[in-house]
């Protein structure tokens, strides 16, 4: 029975996709809806992604110093633990999964109230194809600015693990930029971004497709809301599973 | 003019529309009543296209609506115009982009002339002042004379009102139902309403359908209902004590005539 429901909601995602992406009635008015969605849900989120990204940065960098680094290991290696960390799991996945509660939450009661409110049947009486319109800019926004908010989360964990050294004096600078530098590949950079655009995808389009499909009145947006966080969040997971092992 | 021909729509094992046949005509105010539950928004909902009917015809100047592509469908929209209940405008929009995005989305027109068109779309429902308000900032009154504004921007043949006067006072039902009246004889389109208000069932109704129990009960004009010796019609009608006496009173006047 659950499977059969299971089958059904992603059979109707399927099709939500698919009158999703078809070609932009009005190109004009889908880049000025991109650009609006990717401010809103991007560039609004910011704060956070730096905010969290500093302190994780920095928490990770005590952690390994007090922890892994001793007299028998290379001076590297908090730098280098700390960079691979951030890098390969907290920057794309863990971050990701933090998203999927703040912007998975806004687009499922956004578009749940715009459903329950009749905005969306005003749209389609209108002949706009409401999944496209509505959907596409939030999808296409999210992995246009998903890449720039894992550079961030990176760029700012870094400076929280410096933080550590020049104002905690936990360890040498010296000894935290050794560990950064030391065997990087820059192929790590790319699957982090590559594994966040596939996030993007996921905390966008799963969000949309419960509140796009929300029936009933506010309690069944509260319930949709929290159905596609959680959605979401397992998906990231399961997918993070696969991907790490196909990219690695 | 709209033509439904033996219409039935079922849900699961609940049927809704029983053999609704009945026209509505071009360049009057149509008008479906009934109670609530007896079908008229899902009457409506099968007429727009937002639910196919389960069986029959819905004919706009004799194009089969139901048998239509998607795509014909598509097209077939942008000749209608919708209020809803709510009104339904865009929360993020303001009065003037709410107005101006059916032609933002297929007008072909510059955006000096999408503004102004939209201007005299609120001109026309006394809203020129407003363009910058959120929804959110506006009365309910307002609110449904900007989605009639929105309604009327691409000039459309169909026009179609979910109970436009509910939660609005006598006064500004009044005020709704005669914009409604005279946009519809201006453009000469064919204006289907549903609603509850027997202000506007005896003030404006040149077409009324009566649906009891998902089948259709009686169709007229307003003039006929005072006479009608339908007794669910008259029930429904003159549900209260007042309005009762009232009838009576007036048969009686005419009786002595």
């Amino acid at each position: 029975m659950l499977l059969k429901k299971w089958l059904t909601a992603f059979g109707r995602y399927l099709i939500l996709m698919s009158r999703t992406f078809t070609r932009p009635e009005r190109l004009r008015m889908f880049l000025k809806e991109y650009v609006k969605e990717m401010s809103q849900l991007g560039v609004n989120s910011i704060g956070i992604v730096l905010l969290i990204s500093f302190f994780i940065g920095a928490v990770i960098c005590i952690q390994m110093k007090l922890n892994i680094q001793s007299p028998w290991m290379p001076r590297w290696v908090t730098g280098y633990t700390t960079r691979e960390i951030m890098l390969l799991e907290f920057s794309s996945s863990i971050m990701c999964l933090i998203l999927a509660g703040k912007v998975g939450s806004n687009i499922a009661s956004e578009l749940g109230t715009m459903r329950v409110t009749q905005q969306i049947d005003a749209l389609d009486i209108m002949g706009v194809n409401s999944a496209n319109f509505l959907i596409l800019p939030k999808i296409m926004g999210m992995m246009t600015i998903m890449p720039f908010l894992v550079i961030f989360s990176s760029a700012t964990g870094t400076l929280g693990a410096y933080a550590t050294a020049y104002i905690g004096h936990l360890l040498p600078p010296d000894d935290l930029t050794l560990g950064f530098q030391h065997a990087f590949r820059s192929w790590f950079v790319w699957m982090s971004i590559i594994k966040s655009i596939f996030f993007a995808f996921i905390i966008s389009s799963v969000p949309s497709y419960f509140g796009y499909t929300v029936e009933g009145g506010s309690v069944n947006v509260g319930k949709a809301s929290t159905d596609a966080v959680v959605t979401s969040s397992v998906l990231i997971l399961f997918s993070d599973v696969f991907l790490t092992q196909l990219l690695s | 003019m709209i033509e439904v021909k033996n219409l039935y729509k079922d849900f699961e094992d609940v049927k809704v529309l029983k053999d609704i046949s009945t026209t509505f005509e071009n360049g009057k105010t149509n008008l479906i009543i009934g109670r609530s539950g007896s079908g008229k928004t899902v009457l409506m909902k099968n007429l727009v296209g937002l639910l196919t009917p389960t069986k029959g015809k819905v004919l706009y100047d004799g194009r089969d609506f139901v048998a239509m592509t998607k795509k014909e469908k598509v097209l077939m929209r942008r000749e209608m115009g919708m209020i809803f209940q709510s009104a339904a405008l865009f929360d993020s929009m303001t009065v003037l982009e709410n107005v101006m995005f059916p032609l933002d989305m297929f007008a072909p027109m510059t955006l000096r002339n999408r503004i102004k068109r939209a201007k005299e779309c609120l001109d026309r429902v006394n809203l020129l002042g407003a363009e910058d308000k959120y929804p959110g900032e506006i009365s309910g009154g307002m609110q449904k004379r900007v989605a009639i504004a929105r309604a009327i921007s691409m000039n459309p043949k169909y026009l179609f009102c979910d109970e436009p006067n509910s939660g609005l006072d006598p006064k500004t039902s009044l005020v709704i139902d005669d914009l409604l009246h005279s946009i519809t004889q201006e453009y000469n389109i064919t204006t289907i309403i549903n609603t509850h208000d027997m202000n506007s069932v005896m003030g404006i109704g040149e077409n009324i359908i009566f649906i009891h129990e998902g089948r259709k009960e009686w169709q007229g004009v307003s003039g006929d209902i005072m006479h009608s010796d339908n007794q669910l019609l008259t029930d429904f009608i003159f549900a209260s004590d007042l309005l009762k006496n009232m009838r009576q009173v007036v048969l009686e006047h005419e009786g002595r005539k």
